[in-house]
């Protein structure tokens, strides 16, 4: 599934979770776009790269039990969509907690992990997850 | 614009179909409905096939010209056009073929779908499913494609409180109504119980809430309203086809509780034929997983938000029910090879406008609505068929 070329191509923003901020109406994307969908062409050449903090709630969330074979050893884990402070949804996993303690409306901070490998011995490819932000 | 009628369908039975190869069950459901339109294939001006994965599930692409060669119309040169949008494949074939006989194009038109997918293992399969949603920002952070399902189910059940027992109801449904279709995968009833404690795939979303994986075809043949009398005593017409995209990843929607693509193409497809939800005798929705076919009654209008659940439960879209969905017994228990379903919709429509749906038949049943979705509901098309116009 994972093509590592196609994969790498947005290893930068895939690490430091950046994504871009329309200079038109100060809407904010991830992952990353040409053209914003709210302002069309007058957004040309005004998408700014945004980092996000990181941090955000969960907005929903699963526990996948069926993995796909890259992922077959870390199951059954947690999968979320997490509104980010700033605005924009991303989707992660979420790791070092029990996968059903995972909640809609949980605080979130995002990490910086191994995502998975291609085969047992081809690339190793890293990403963003996210943990629980204990108050 | 041409009024489109239909005039002949076609299907092989939905399951696991070891012995036949995918051009064995196109060639078998493209020739029963010519044969159900009593035409001869001499007449056809063009062919459109709804396949979405031929590539990933047989290796083999090409599609249009391998079915047009296998039909025995190689020889006619006939243009055949392979089509795909996901889930959504076979429907955007009849859209397809729709938009080629309304300009005048063509007169009388082949629409296939197929999906081969038993020939590989599950594992494979289910990664060719999730290649209709995002693979570079869903799927590479371990997401499968029941698990995107399973983050519209968790919401919607937040939202609006929405209920493992009724998630139930609508396998439950869907199974009792594939009990009476000769070519249905599944054609025994189950408890809404067993459904409930099946194997969790994605929480909360159990196997039983999951469409399964098949092979068939199905056909239709359309044509210009103008000769289809020749052809058919009551041609079935084609009153309404409308369309809408949204967004390919889910986190990059305002809400996930609804298909907006849905709505969209649902109310576009009622305001061309100038009818509302009301008017609609049954409908055959995109139930890939319990928790879709939900939205769907909601999002075409035929239950307000957050009561599709309920209505479900309370037996409002059972056979003899208010709004009968998935007569055929849907993607759930008729089965779902991919290619093929938005074409089986169809089939199942034109059945029970001809009062030829035997037990499963709806009284007086005069307007079908088809309704199929692509990815989480990136894409979403909405035909209204009718008859006695
Ligand atoms: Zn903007």
């Amino acid at each position: 599934m994972t093509k590592t070329p196609r994969f790498w191509r947005e290893n930068k923003n895939r690490y430091n979770l950046i994504g871009v901020k329309c200079g038109s109406c100060n809407a904010v994307y991830f992952p990353s776009r040409i053209i914003c969908p709210d302002c069309g062409r007058k957004s040309m050449g005004k998408m700014d790269k945004f980092k996000f903090s990181g941090r955000g709630t969960v907005y929903s969330n699963t526990v996948v039990h069926e993995a796909h074979e890259q992922y077959e050893m870390q199951k059954p884990y947690a999968i979320a969509l997490i509104e980010l402070e700033e605005g924009a949804r991303v989707l992660g996993q979420i790791v070092d907690c029990e996968p059903y303690e995972v909640q809609i409306g949980m605080k979130v901070k995002s990490t910086f992990r191994k995502l998975g490998q291609d085969g047992k011995s081809g690339t190793i490819y890293y990403g963003y997850k996210f943990v629980r932000e204990r108050e | 614009m041409k009024k489109v009628a239909i005039i002949g369908v076609g299907i092989t039975p939905f399951g696991e179909l070891w012995d036949d190869s995918f051009r064995e069950i196109g060639i078998k459901a493209g020739f029963e409905a010519l044969h159900d339109a009593n035409i001869s294939s001499d007449d056809i001006d063009a062919i459109y096939v709804g396949n979405m994965s031929a590539g990933r599930f047989i290796d083999q692409e090409h599609i249009g010209a391998l079915i047009a060669d296998y039909a025995g119309l190689a020889h006619n040169n006939i243009p055949s056009t392979r089509v795909e949008a996901g889930g959504a494949s076979g429907a955007l074939a009849v859209r397809q073929a729709y938009f080629s006989i309304a300009s005048g194009m063509n007169e009388i038109v082949v629409v296939g779908g197929a999906e081969k997918m038993t020939d590989i293992g599950d594992v494979e399969v289910n990664d060719i499913q999730s290649s209709a949603a995002d693979q570079e920002w869903e799927t590479v952070f371990g997401a499968t494609y029941p698990s995107l399902f399973a983050l519209m189910a968790r919401r919607h059940m937040h939202e609006y409180g929405t209920t493992r027992e009724q998630l139930s109801s609508v396998a439950a449904k869907n199974h009792r109504h594939g009990s009476l279709n000769p070519k249905a995968q599944f054609r025994r009833e189950i408890k809404p119980e067993a459904i409930s404690r099946s194997p969790v795939v994605s929480d909360p979303l159990r196997m039983l809430d999951c469409a399964p994986i098949s092979d068939g075809a199905a056909a239709v043949i359309m044509c210009d309203m103008g000769i289809a009398k020749k052809y058919s005593e009551h041609p079935v017409e084609v009153i309404a086809s409308a369309q809408a995209s949204d967004t390919l990843a889910l986190n990059q929607r305002k809400s996930i509780t609804e298909m907006l693509a849905t709505k969209i193409a649902g109310k576009k497809a009622m305001e061309m034929a100038g009818i509302g939800p009301a008017d609609i005798d049954l409908a055959e929705v995109h139930d890939n997983f319990t928790i879709s076919e939900i939205m769907a009654v909601e999002d075409l209008g035929f239950f307000p938000k957050g009561e599709g659940a309920k209505a479900t439960l309370d037996g409002k879209t059972t056979i003899g029910g208010d709004i009968p969905i998935n007569t055929s017994g849907g993607l759930k228990a008729r089965g779902d090879p991919i290619g093929a379903t938005g074409v089986a919709q169809i089939v199942e429509i034109v059945e029970q406008l001809r009062g030829k749906a035997d037990k499963r038949q709806i009284k007086d049943a005069k307007i079908g609505l088809a309704h199929s979705v692509g990815g989480t509901g990136s894409s979403a098309i909405v035909h209204i068929l009718g008859v006695g116009q």
